[in-house]
């Protein structure tokens, strides 16, 4: 399998998802030694530009490449160009000058990694997080969190029925694992208020072979094997999506007795920051059922896995860029 | 690799069969005894793929010659380690590693199939290095085909086969599909062939 790009999970091949997913694997062990490096990509560049808030993602992105020895710079939008006005294509052709062999991007637009690997070509891009779009690394180490948890290899992660709960509308985390969890075969219900899921999502273009939409969370996490709760995008509560939080927190909060009632064999999932209170009660966030340690720690090995792979094997073919059907912001 | 059978072509030549395999493998595991000091933990590394199949029979003679001692056991993958990672065209598969002791202090005896240029070793060194400080290192192959890259020397060797830089050696083991062989393949460009 080789790979030029990692813009979205949609375009992956099965073989490509796995052996991402069975490559990242054999990454944690590094993380886990007294010494965490290896020389794999002395010399490669990579620069991480984050253009939206991020803590876990960033921060993973950089230590994966440090820890595959590759030179690492982070540039955020304050204190770089961006704030004097430049352009994303401006900006990246200026990055792409100095030569890095693979380009992280986190951009509020949709589709905004998509437009780079078309603009920039002599550079590998890696999509962490485009607007509603998609969050591929993301979704795949959600999936190693699963592979690691129920001992299983990326091939035997399937058969499974995983609710994702909370605001799917305006999440990019949704829709990674929507396409990561059918190209695994596993089945996917979506839990949430009709604003925040709409019905149009069930055998749309989004997820052809069909997802079920449930607005009540007893019946949606009901026997799960997974339950992944978003986090309520706080900044979009002008919006009124919900008539508030508190009543969002009553019917759709995930919290122990919740869990032990309607799906007491299901792992969960948050891809984090966490609202304590609202979509996840506090004590469930650190609850044994709970996998959220595990895919920070995992995010690193799934970070290096992409990079590794972006960075090695010269007869990786250019693939075209999807174009990205979705909301543009 | 490593399923079903693998059929042998007829031009390729036997150069260490089976029972010689065992029997190197038997000599081996006496002469690293002979070196043993009582005081130093030996531990068997194998290098992946066919290096730990070999570890896990060395390992095996070891234990029936003394069974009193023990042993540490791990496989490292050199795949990280490689120097040509940025030359291969092909995607490098990681087979991972799998060293679940701690290797310092410890008589390492690193264990590969067959001995070439030298830089499998060298990276395997470097990765060993990165798990600690142990007490030496040696090497243990079971084919010596000589045109060393590197300043590295094996201490022990099943065989020494002289060979063309040109030509192609490979080691087929029951683990991965037998039968047990060493061969020699034929010059590919007395052939014509590539």
């Amino acid at each position: 399998m080789s790979l030029r790009h990692l813009l979205d999970i949609r375009s992956l091949t099965r073989e490509q998802l796995l052996s991402l997913l069975n490559d990242s694997k054999k990454f944690v062990e590094v993380s886990r030694r007294s010494i965490k490096k290896v020389p794999a990509l002395r010399g490669k560049t990579v620069i991480n530009l984050f253009l939206e808030a991020s803590t876990r993602t960033r921060a993973s992105f950089e230590i994966a490449g440090k820890r595959l020895s590759a030179d690492t710079i982070n540039l955020t939008a304050s204190g770089s160009s961006v704030q004097k006005g430049e352009g994303l294509i401006d900006t990246a052709k200026t990055l792409e000058a100095m030569a890095p062999d693979i380009l992280v991007i986190r951009h509020p637009a949709s589709g905004a990694p998509h437009i780079l690997a078309e603009r920039i070509p002599k550079t590998s891009i890696v999509n962490a997080g485009d607007g509603m779009h998609e969050h591929p690394t993301q979704a795949l180490l959600d999936c190693l969190s699963l592979m690691e948890r129920l001992n299983r290899t990326a091939e035997e992660l399937s058969g499974l029925t995983v609710a994702i709960v909370g605001d799917i509308r305006h999440s990019r985390v949704a829709r990674s694992n929507m396409w990561a969890h059918r190209l695994l075969g596993n089945s996917v219900r979506l839990v949430g208020p009709s604003t925040l899921v709409p019905d149009e999502f069930a055998g749309s273009q989004y997820f052809p072979g069909g997802v079920t939409i449930h607005h009540d969370l007893a019946e949606g996490i009901e026997g799960a094997d997974v339950v992944m709760v978003l986090r309520m995008q706080m900044e979009r509560q002008h919006e009124s999506f919900v008539p508030s939080l508190d009543e969002y927190s009553r019917y759709y909060g995930l919290s122990v007795a919740k869990l032990e009632r309607f799906a007491p064999d299901a792992v969960v999932l948050h891809p984090g920051p966490a609202n304590r209170g609202i979509e996840i009660n506090g004590a469930l966030l650190y609850d044994k059922r709970s996998l959220v340690s595990q895919q920070v720690e995992f995010g690193v090995a799934v970070r290096m896995a992409v990079l590794f792979s972006l960075a090695t094997g010269k007869g990786a073919l250019p693939v075209e860029p999807q174009s990205v059907e979705g909301h543009t912001q | 690799m490593g399923t079903g059978e693998t059929v042998i072509p007829d031009d390729w030549k036997v150069v260490i069969d089976g029972e010689t395999i065992q029997r190197s493998l038997s000599r081996i595991a006496y002469e690293i005894l002979e070196r043993d000091d009582s005081s130093v933990p030996i531990a068997i590394v194998g290098i992946r793929t066919a290096g730990e199949f070999l570890a896990q029979r060395l390992l095996k003679k070891l234990q029936e010659i003394d069974p009193s001692k023990n042993y540490a056991y791990g496989v490292i993958d050199i795949t990280l380690y490689r120097d040509d990672l940025s030359h291969s065209a092909e995607q490098p598969t990681i087979k991972g590693t799998e060293l679940d002791f701690s290797i310092s202090g410890q008589r390492i005896i690193l264990v590969d199939d067959v001995l070439f240029t030298g830089r499998t070793v060298r990276a395997a060194l470097d990765a060993i290095i990165d798990f600690g400080r142990p007490d030496c290192v040696e090497l243990a192959v079971l084919a010596d085909r000589g045109h060393r890259e590197l300043p590295i020397r094996p201490d022990y060797v099943g065989k020494n086969l002289p060979t063309k830089k040109s030509e192609f050696v490979r080691v087929h083991l029951t683990e991965m599909g037998g039968p047990d062989g060493v061969y020699l393949l034929p010059s590919p460009s007395s052939k014509g062939e590539r």
